[in-house]
């Protein structure tokens, strides 16, 4: 099995060619050249040629480089061992530590019976109001951040894994800058989550076919360790470099592209990957955030329109702030019916009178006169933002709650509000203007780059 | 066709090459060997000695020179009782049996029959000996569930034929003989309970096709009343993701009145159907009293699930539709998203390497859809009695763009379009179809001069709403800002509808017919008003009162005394009165 083929037939891109016989579809090879060894995977049989995609690049791959066939696909070492450690899209220790290498596991494995699903029900608390209250987020979901460039997306990820009950946290980045690399592996280490934490990094300036692997690596963690009853968050990012190095590839292998050079299989390609997101009968659950960066601001660009078919909602990340219109989290029902019978109303009300104060803005701005209603809607609208949008607001979903009913009894009279009067006489704040509840600081200071 | 075999040569992703030596036939379905495990698949193309085939599987681990089952025969379904209240993947394994034998992970090679073999039924003989009879006559009745299940003639069995023999009442299984036929020939021939059928091709086994006439009643307002669907109709749902389609398929699939409910998750998200899956069993539905899941039958391959058999899904779904309708029963198949299956033709195309149309997606994608929808209808049957399959398919329009070659080559042949729009669900109007946009060309359930007056009424609304966002309010003059009051009255009242109410999220075809009577009426009656304001006041003040309304039980007290405070409301309001 072992054979060493040493005639590479063809290069292009990274992609070789060697004539070869008992060679498995998708079957992992090591290729040594002049720069050193590299995994490849096998991504085409034809006649008795094989074509390898070679993780690191087929930069110095000399015709005669030696290719050995291991007689496996792609795996990755599970055990505890991997808590706190560090790796690369090639599964290589980025870190000090011992190379792992038993309890083999193989990556991007079958999808789960629906039928062994059950509906999501419990919510993961972040203590972000725009989140916990407005779009909860819910154990089992997937769910992107989308964002442009220069949104503090990453401390926005960092800070959520921080704050949400879970029992492991693994982190896929793919394409992240190496500052945002040293950013997340300090900020675990400082909060003390480290050792709950693996993490599966590609650099800007690592070779990109290892960009592909990471989420496939970092999901078949995720999902042996819910099958051991953790609950785990995956968090990945950035979605549309992944997107983009299978754009790369397609290309390269002359693949037709669908839309703007991304191939026609691309939201198979992402759904193979987010739909690990699950919650198993009897057993752990797995939930995913992941960043899809939307170049040009466009979300009918294809990576986040096809991001949007795919997951359970969106968070809009704009201004340094989660906008209430367009962030959706689509499975909220099944969990904020039970926290507190306010919770519906709150959410529904606060966001109607936020988009009627919208109006009364746009009103504003071309010219036309402020009626005693508007000028009411403008100052809710500055209370909701500055108590409410603010991403340094830190505080329990309960608290949240107290405070959108303070914001609301600052601004109107119970009726404006259009609330049931069962609502409001349970809940409406009796005396006056009271001051906001302290907020505990956030764990990772969240504050918009800089522009 | 004896079982052959050839041997592999190409695998570029599900796309396997083989070569082969006796013939071969297109459209078969193969086995793609790796070791013992058996990969379904299906032969799409034929070059010289060399076979290609679509895996419905992960081809992970193939090998040049592995083993190709060769089989002969089309991908087919089985057709018989006990196809309600299953769940099945786009291949027709029940998911359920293969979760017990494989536990939290499809395998894949894991194949089980759709039909349960053990299941003893209740079997009434209907032909007796000697008769004459044809493909798709009734042989004799099964009860299932709520429903008399008939065994029929073999569909692909031609020529009139003589009952040589038949069973007596009694148990039977699938698998049971029942009957013995004897062709023009001589020849006999031994019937089962159960049949198979090609998915691909459609069961013509009626007497002729008729003009879907009759609504079918969704409950959903906005469509039983401005956008009907009718029963043997075809329907389609676009719109940009989170815009509300599954939502819509899945009321629908609860309270749409028609005998067999067919759910086809197509390449959409798992989570979905999980909850229908675990809904539905503890649902009545109102129709029979007995639980939801008696008369729906659940397709079901998600999106990480082998993209090939995404096809098969849609194809799987019509066929049992088509079996039902044989039965003289109305049934409707809901597709969520026949985009997926388009692109996962695409996917093959471009392992193909055929040269690309639009998008990349394959020339022959029109016509492909057209014969999908085409196989929706009604029939009039042999005996006399009708039948229809209606479709409804979600569209899932790349970067939100209806023009793009899915949503344009299905609106081409569909009866009825329901647009979703971002505005609307952006400002939580659901559903939110877009009522200048959409169209039907069925029958609504209301009379069709007073649905034109509604139409224009929105449409005029509309105009002053964008010209109001430019002059502003002041700008307006009284009359075309009541204008613009009513038709939002008219878009609050009736056309947006809370899916999660129990009274308001199913309104029956006459309460529609009811209500809308009343609003429109409201909506030709002279007002008048001192100023903007009180306009608008009163105007919130009826929609609340509406809303209200429509939340009380049809044809309750409540709903009496809801509807005389609205009619005082009007009253006060109408220039007639305040002339004096
Ligand atoms: N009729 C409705 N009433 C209330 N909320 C709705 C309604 N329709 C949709 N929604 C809201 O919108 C969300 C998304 O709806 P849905 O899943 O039907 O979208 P979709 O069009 O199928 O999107 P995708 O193309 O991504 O599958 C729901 O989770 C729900 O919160
Ligand atoms: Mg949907």
């Amino acid at each position: 099995m072992n054979t060493v083929y040493t005639k590479v037939e063809q290069i292009v891109g990274n992609v070789i060619t060697v004539n070869a016989s008992d060679v498995g579809y998708r079957e992992l090879a090591q290729v040594t050249s002049t720069l050193g060894t590299s995994l490849a995977q096998v991504i085409r049989l034809e006649g008795g040629r094989v074509f390898l995609q070679v993780f690191a690049g087929s930069r110095g791959i000399a015709t005669d480089a030696q290719v050995r066939f291991l007689g496996h696909p792609m795996q990755v070492p599970f055990s505890e061992a991997l808590l706190g450690r560090i790796f690369t899209g090639s599964g290589v220790p980025r870190d000090a530590g011992p190379t792992l290498d038993h309890g083999m596991i193989e990556i991007a494995g079958p999808s789960v019976n629906p039928s062994k699903r059950i509906i999501p029900r419990r919510m993961v608390r972040t203590g972000i109001p725009m989140i916990d209250v407005f779009n909860t987020l819910v154990e089992s979901q997937k769910l992107p951040i989308f964002s442009v460039a220069g949104e503090p997306y990453n401390p926005l990820l960092a800070r959520i894994a921080l704050q949400a009950e879970v029992d492991v946290i693994v982190l896929g980045g793919m394409g992240l800058k190496h500052d945002d690399y040293l950013f997340f592996r300090d900020t675990l280490e400082q909060q003390g989550s480290l050792s709950r934490t693996v993490m599966f990094v590609h650099t800007a300036s690592d070779p990109v076919v290892e960009c592909l692997m990471v989420p496939d690596l970092a999901l078949a963690v995720a999902e042996k360790f819910a099958l051991e009853k953790k609950r785990v968050l995956v968090l990945l990012t950035d979605m549309t470099n992944f997107s983009d190095a299978l754009k790369e590839i397609a290309i390269t292998m002359e693949q037709i592209p669908s839309n703007r050079g991304y191939p026609g299989d691309l939201y198979s390609q992402l759904a193979a990957r987010y739909e690990k997101a699950v919650d198993f009968d009897a057993a752990g659950s797995i939930t995913i955030l992941a960043v899809t960066t939307m170049p040009g601001d466009d979300v009918t660009h294809p990576v986040p329109d096809n991001t949007g078919y795919i997951t359970e909602g969106q968070f809009y990340l704009r201004n340094g702030r989660i906008e209430p219109f367009g962030s959706l989290s689509r499975l909220k029902q099944f969990v904020n019916g039970r926290t507190r019978d306010d919770h519906r109303t709150l959410m529904n009300v606060m966001i109607q009178i936020y988009a009627a104060c919208k109006e009364s803005r746009e009103k504003r701005s071309m010219g036309f006169r402020m009626s005693a209603w508007d000028k009411k809607l403008l100052d809710y609208g500055d209370k909701f933002e500055s108590g409410m949008m603010d991403l340094t607001v830190n505080i329990p979903l309960e608290q949240a709650l107290e405070l959108g009913w303070r914001i609301l009894a600052d601004c109107f009279e119970p009726a404006e509000t259009g609330i049931s009067t069962k609502l409001i006489d349970k809940f409406w704040p009796k005396g006056d203007r009271t001051q906001a509840p302290a907020a505990t600081p956030a764990p990772v200071p969240v504050a918009a780059a800089t522009r | 066709m004896n079982v052959h075999h050839g041997r592999v040569v190409g695998v570029n992703g599900n796309l396997v090459t083989a070569e082969f030596e006796q013939p071969v036939k297109q459209n078969e379905v193969t086995y793609v060997c790796i070791g013992d495990l058996r990969l379904k698949s299906e032969l799409i193309r034929i070059r010289g000695r060399y076979a290609e085939m679509q895996v419905f599987e992960d081809t992970s681990g193939l090998r040049a020179g592995d083993a190709v089952e060769f089989t002969g025969e089309l991908l087919s379904a089985e057709l018989g009782p006990g196809l309600l209240g299953q769940v099945y993947d786009g291949l027709q394994n029940p998911l359920p049996q293969l979760a017990e034998e494989c536990g939290f992970f499809l395998q894949r090679g894991r194949y089980l029959p759709a039909l349960d073999r053990t299941r003893k039924w209740s079997f009434t003989p209907v032909a007796t000996n000697g008769a004459t009879v044809r493909s798709g006559d009734t042989l004799g009745t099964i009860p299932e569930g709520i429903f008399q299940h008939r065994v029929m003639v073999p569909f692909g069995l031609a020529g009139p034929l003589t009952v040589a023999s038949i069973a007596h009442a009694g148990e039977v299984t699938v698998e049971s003989v029942v009957a013995r036929l004897r062709d023009a020939a001589g020849e006999e021939r031994d019937v089962r309970v159960m049949q198979r059928w090609p998915v691909k091709v459609p069961i013509r086994a009626y007497q002729e096709r008729l003009r879907p006439s009759e609504p079918l009643i969704t409950k959903v307002r906005i469509v039983d009343t401005f956008f009907p669907v009718a029963r043997g109709g075809t329907y389609c749902i676009p719109g940009p993701f989170g815009a509300g389609k599954t939502v819509l398929q899945q009321i629908t699939s609860r309270n749409a009145d028609v005998d067999i409910v067919i759910v086809a998750a197509c390449g959409e998200r798992a989570g979905e159907v999980v909850e229908t899956l675990r809904e539905f069993p503890e649902l009545t539905d109102p129709r029979t009293g007995r639980s939801l899941m008696e008369r729906t039958l659940i397709i079901c391959n998600t999106s990480s699930m082998p993209v090939a058999a995404r096809e098969a899904s849609v194809y799987l779904g019509v066929t049992v539709a088509e079996y039902y309708r044989q039965m003289g029963l109305n049934v409707l198949l809901l597709a969520d998203s026949t985009s997926r299956w388009a692109q996962a033709l695409r996917e093959v195309s471009g392992r193909l390497e055929e040269i690309p149309g639009e998008e990349a997606f394959p020339a022959y994608l029109e016509s492909v859809i057209a014969a999908f929808y085409e196989r929706g209808g009604v029939v009039r049957l042999r005996d006399g009695a009708t039948g229809s399959v209606t479709i409804g398919g979600t569209v899932s329009p790349a970067g939100a763009k209806f023009e793009e070659p899915v949503t344009q080559a299905t609106l081409k042949v569909v009866g009825a379009f329901h647009g979703l729009s971002r505005e609307r669900s952006d400002a939580r109007r659901y559903p939110a179809i877009h009522p200048l946009e959409s169209w039907s060309k069925y029958a609504s359930v209301v009379p069709s001069a007073d649905v034109e007056h509604g139409r224009r009424m929105l449409r005029r609304g509309n105009d002053v709403g964008q010209m109001m966002k430019v002059v502003g309010e002041e700008g307006t003059s009284l009359d075309d800002f009541v204008v613009f009051l009513a038709a939002e009255y008219l878009d609050a009242s009736y056309l947006q509808q809370d899916a999660y109410h129990d009274v308001d999220a199913a309104t029956p075809a006459e309460r529609q017919a009811h209500v809308y009577a009343r609003i429109h009426g409201i909506l030709r009656t002279p007002m008048k008003f001192p100023d903007k304001d009180a306009a608008r006041r009163f105007f919130q003040r009826l929609t609340q009162a509406t809303n209200d309304w429509n939340r009380t039980p049809w044809a309750s007290p409540e709903f009496a005394a809801a509807e005389r405070k609205i009619d005082a409301m009007v009253g006060e309001v109408a220039a007639v009165q305040v002339k004096q």
